[in-house]
């Protein structure tokens, strides 16, 4: 009896001086998981999650506290991501949440710009430039598509054009069972 | 349309035939050694294998043709007919097939997505389920008391009906690994038993022609590049050195390896139920693992196991380990090799 | 005797070479209209050099390499450029890209044309020259050559010269060595030079013996003693580069590598004659040989210029009834062309007339049923098999694990195949994901980064803020102070430091920006 009490006790103290060493000797600084949720959201900071930006939201869904359903830009795609690097099931658009749109830049219409800032100070990654009462113009590799300068331009001389697929950026298709007929082709060719 | 623009004749519907056809000529022999029942059971099996196939297909929305026309339910069903012995009632060939088709088929996804041969799980099925149905074999030619003529055979297939006076055990009897077992297991000694009339000269009597028939096709299927030699010579070295080695340690007590060869299904397995490529691993050196694995076990299920054969359970027990093996056995690429 | 390596697997599909060899290679002479786009090389897209309306003369740049992957694009001939805009060209995309029109007048006049002399030039003042020339790779990667001659990690031991030449139907390589061989071992003395490489190994496969011998010819009659030809055996795709390499030093160049810090290197014949026009001739690359064949009258060669509509070229080999499209390329990894009015460029080596009776489409897919037939023909020693497994799944990370990019979409694969799966297709569907991915993920990153600036230039405008606002209160309370202490003092005529300090207070609160409102 006094025997199996202490190896017992003798083995929850090495143990124990195990699980303590490797907390320290393996403690890893911050929260990584934010960082890892932060990386598969699209960055847009559009806010259509209802949080003020990507990494809140990350911090919101690693608290527990938001679901992996409120980020139209990542689509679904970006949902499953989530899920899979949470252990959690597929968890399809809700209700409230806006629709995805193809991805999309936004053009300020150069003619009625009245120079007045506020799209500029809307902007969350500043992608648009010009000064007070000067024409503005977006930067369109960095616009993220947010829409956020549309609605505070008193004007509205600022529209979504959603982007066009060009030579480098034109993707292969997922190949389809049936074989397109040369018919098909001909078509193309007179 | 995207390249390649051309392609090379072939189809896995050539590929499935000239399977069948290599395994033809064992039939043959055995149909000449142990009487025409075998190919009843191999029609049977056939016809229900077709049927069963189409349905499914059916069920599952898939076009039913051009998969019925793929010849791999046939093959099925030729190797199922040819594991379960040639007098069993017709109902036992129909569910064993039947299920072979519908459970070990096509509901883990039809062809090229069942992880276990078909044909042997159907096996497993019906030896678990009706031991004593699986067991009695038919005597080969001039071996047993009475000899079944043709429409005696189909009278005891589809009716269960023997001519007047006749008991099964005049028409059939153990296969010679079963006797052999049997004998050993009462305390004989080697060469006390392999004196009795069912042996010759390599395996049992009758079939080890049969076994013989089936290397002349496995070797028609690797001059035709259906099948690599990977699998049948490792499968065949790897029974026969286990097999040795026992020999070797006791001869008494352990048949010599040659008679392992060419007892059971040891070519059958070897040249058409190891091959399936669906089944067995994609690289060569998990082809290796793959065969040497079933080889030990068909000989270790065989000696020491309570079935009569082990070529069944040693190729599933295989097939479990498949996508493991495949997972551990990724050669190198080119380029990637650390070359200098 | 040379010692020969082998590579893994390869097919032999049916060469339909002998009908584009029976006559020389024809000028394709000046067409109606030329269309040259300034994207024909791999890496950035040239920028204009020439303005609409201008005369331009032959040879003249038409486009500037932009950044260090690019190349030049010049003038095929002499005229008026008509047209800079976004045209339909020769990819499998049928999406227009980047082109320059012009209208031939006729003349065919040319620009000044400087000869070079290769020995007492640098080989960083001759990359220069093969840059602004617009000398690419002409097997069909279009990889521009002035990169592929800088020095790597290792001394270049064996220049590969690539005349293989393993696909159905082409022949260009093959016209070019027996007709121009000449010109070919000069130009191929030039890039060993540039390397400063040990030996030449001119790479044939055995199934061209008049091209063996021409090149054997112009080799002997040569002064150069460094080059050697040597005859492969015929199987596809013994023409890749990594596979000739691979057959003619044992050397495996790995996806992803320089072959020149292997010590190799290995251009195609026809880029090192391009390399020699460019050097001795000071011709930039504005021509190429094609091979016309498929369903057509008289399959031939072609030398045709760079923007030459594909229906006027295959009008010249005389069109045949019963085609349904045009191929680029061979039929192992050609393109179809999205239209016949697409125009020719550097990468363009073939244009087979295409017709169900030539290429009749597959029978439907089936299952794979893991008979590795693919894996017994990868040149690349992949498990194309698994590869698919996991393309068609979309599990791209196991893809890429399974070295996805190591595949050179030979076609080997699919034309085993006996389920008649589209392999290839598969793996550029998970190859362009990826890249689409990596695209994404990069843009992500920028605006991530360019959101956490944006945070915290608000978060210092707003310290900024506070402090001018701290300013203020103290300069009030001063005043506050001052004013008191004046009263006290019981002098009140003292208003002008009242005055100074409120000015003084306003001129610190003033807001920084005014915004104006409507």
């Amino acid at each position: 009896m006094l025997i199996a009490l202490l190896v017992m006790s003798v083995l929850a103290l090495i143990l124990g001086a195990v699980l303590g060493f490797s907390a320290l000797k393996f403690h890893v600084e911050g929260n990584p998981l934010v960082d890892k949720i932060d990386a598969i959201l699209p960055q847009t900071q559009c806010g259509q999650c209802s949080f003020p930006g990507c990494k809140p939201y990350a911090t919101a869904i690693a608290a527990g506290e938001a679901d992996i359903n409120r980020c139209p830009p990542g689509g679904e795609e970006g949902i499953r991501k989530l899920a899979e690097l949470l252990n959690l099931e597929f968890k399809p658009f809700g209700e409230d949440t806006a629709a995805t749109k193809p991805k999309s830049v936004a053009v300020i219409d150069e003619y009625t710009c009245i120079g007045c800032t506020l799209c500029i100070q809307a902007c969350p990654v500043d992608a648009i430039s010009g000064a007070a009462k000067q024409m503005h113009t977006i930067i369109e590799s960095e616009c993220t598509g947010c829409e956020l300068c549309i609605a505070p331009c008193p004007v509205d001389c600022i529209i979504m054009v959603p982007i066009q697929e060009n030579i480098t950026t034109w993707k292969f298709r997922y190949p389809s069972a049936s074989n397109p007929s040369a018919a098909n082709n001909m078509a193309k060719l007179s | 349309m995207f390249s390649p623009f051309i392609t090379h004749a072939g189809s896995v519907r050539e590929i499935m035939f000239k399977v069948l056809l290599a395994l033809t000529p064992g039939i043959a022999i055995y149909a000449w050694y142990f009487g025409p029942a075998i190919l009843i059971s191999i029609t049977l099996a056939s016809l229900t294998a077709l049927a069963t196939e189409a349905v499914m297909l059916k069920l599952r929305q898939r076009p039913v043709l051009p998969f019925l026309r793929d010849n791999s339910a046939l093959l099925t069903a030729w190797l199922l007919a040819l594991s379960i012995p040639p007098l069993a009632p017709w109902w036992l060939v129909v569910v064993g097939t039947m299920f072979a088709i519908s459970i070990s088929k096509h509901l883990y996804g039809g062809l090229g997505s069942n992880p276990f041969n078909p044909a042997m799980v159907g096996y497993a099925v019906l030896i678990i389920s009706f031991p004593s149905h699986m067991t009695s074999w038919i005597a080969p030619q001039g071996m047993g008391q009475l000899e079944l003529g043709f429409i005696d055979q189909l009278q005891y297939i589809f009716a269960g009906l023997l001519p007047n006076g006749v008991s099964l055990d005049a028409v059939s009897m153990a296969t010679p690994l079963d006797n052999l077992k049997t004998h050993l297991h009462s305390g004989h000694a080697m060469a006390e038993i392999v004196k009795e009339p069912i042996y010759s000269y390599l395996g049992g009597r009758g079939s080890e022609m049969v076994a013989l028939a089936y290397v002349a096709g496995g070797a028609y299927l690797l001059a035709n590049r259906i099948i690599t030699w990977h699998l049948p010579v490792t499968f065949l070295l790897a029974l026969f050195a286990t097999a040795g080695l026992f020999h070797l340690a006791d001869a008494s007590h352990y048949a010599p390896p040659l008679f392992h060869l060419f007892s059971g299904a040891a070519m059958l397995g070897a040249f058409f139920i190891l091959t399936d490529p669906v089944t067995s691993p994609t690289t060569i050196r998990g082809k290796f693992i793959f065969a040497a694995g079933a080889g030990f076990l068909t000989y270790v299920i065989r000696v020491f196991g309570g079935f009569p054969d082990g070529i069944a359970f040693a190729t599933l027990l295989m097939n479990i380990c498949v996508p493991l093996i495949d997972a551990y056995t990724q050669p190198k690429v080119f380029g990637k090799k650390g070359n200098k | 005797m040379r010692k020969l390596y082998h590579f893994n697997g390869g097919v032999h599909p049916p060469t339909h070479k002998e009908q584009s060899t029976q006559s020389p290679i024809v000028q394709a002479g000046l067409p109606s209209r030329l269309v040259v786009p300034l994207h024909q090389h791999a890496g950035n897209c040239a920028k204009p050099a020439v303005k609409v309306g201008d005369r331009v003369l032959k040879g003249q740049l038409f486009g500037m390499p932009e950044g260090s992957v690019s190349s030049a694009v010049h003038s095929p001939t002499s005229g008026t450029v008509t047209a800079i805009d976004m045209q339909v060209v020769a990819h499998p995309s049928g999406l227009p890209d980047l082109c320059i029109t012009l209208t031939p007048d006729g003349l065919d006049e040319w620009i000044p044309r400087v000869k070079t002399d290769y020995l007492t030039t640098t080989p960083e003042e001759l990359r220069k020259l093969l840059k602004l020339a617009g000398v690419v790779g002409l097997g069909g990667a279009v990889f521009p050559s002035d990169l592929k001659l800088r020095p790597g990690k290792k001394k270049v031991k064996t220049l590969v010269l690539n005349g293989a030449e393993c696909e159905p139907f082409i022949t260009c390589d093959d016209m070019l060595m027996r007709e121009r061989a000449d010109e070919i071992v000069q130009g191929a003395e030039m890039l060993r030079h540039m390397l400063d490489a040990d030996e030449v190994l001119i790479g044939i496969e055995d199934n061209k013996p008049e091209a063996i011998a021409a090149m054997q010819l112009a080799v002997s009659a040569s002064s150069y003693r460094k080059l050697e030809v040597v005859a492969v055996p015929t199987i596809y795709p013994g023409g890749g580069a990594k596979q000739l390499i691979r057959v003619l030093t044992g050397i495996e160049v790995a996806a992803g590598m320089r072959s020149t810090d292997l010590g190799v290197q290995c251009f195609n014949v026809a880029t090192a004659y391009s390399a020699h026009r460019a050097i001795a001739h000071g011709e930039p690359l504005i021509s190429r040989i094609i091979t016309v064949a498929g369903n057509v009258q008289h399959a031939q060669n072609f030398e045709a210029l760079i923007g030459t509509p594909v229906h006027e070229l295959v009008a010249l080999a005389g069109t045949k009834t019963g085609t349904t499209a045009y191929i680029m390329g061979g039929p192992m990894m050609g393109v179809q062309l999205p239209s016949d009015k697409v125009t020719v460029t550097k990468a363009t080596n073939c244009i087979i007339a295409s017709s169900p009776a030539l290429f009749p489409p597959p029978p439907p897919e089936l299952p794979c049923i893991r008979c590795t037939r693919c894996v017994e023909v990868c040149p690349a020693e992949l498990q194309p098999q698994d590869l698919y497994w996991f393309s068609k799944s979309r599990n791209f990370g196991k893809a890429q694990e399974f070295n996805l990019f190591d595949c050179i979409e030979c076609g080997a694969c699919s034309y085993v195949c006996p389920s008649n799966i589209p392999l290839v297709q598969y793996y550029r569907f998970a190859k362009s994901e990826i890249w689409a991915n990596e695209r994404e993920k990069d843009s992500a990153d920028i605006a991530r980064e360019r959101h956490e600036f944006h945070l915290l230039r608000i978060e210092r405008e707003k310290q900024e803020k506070a402090e001018k606002l701290a300013l203020k209160e103290k300069a009030a309370r001063a005043a506050k102070e001052a004013a008191t202490k004046s009263q006290a003092e019981g002098s009140n005529s003292d208003t002008t430091t009242i005055e100074a300090l409120r000015a003084q207070v306003r001129e610190i609160a003033r807001p920084e920006t005014e915004v104006p409102k409507e």
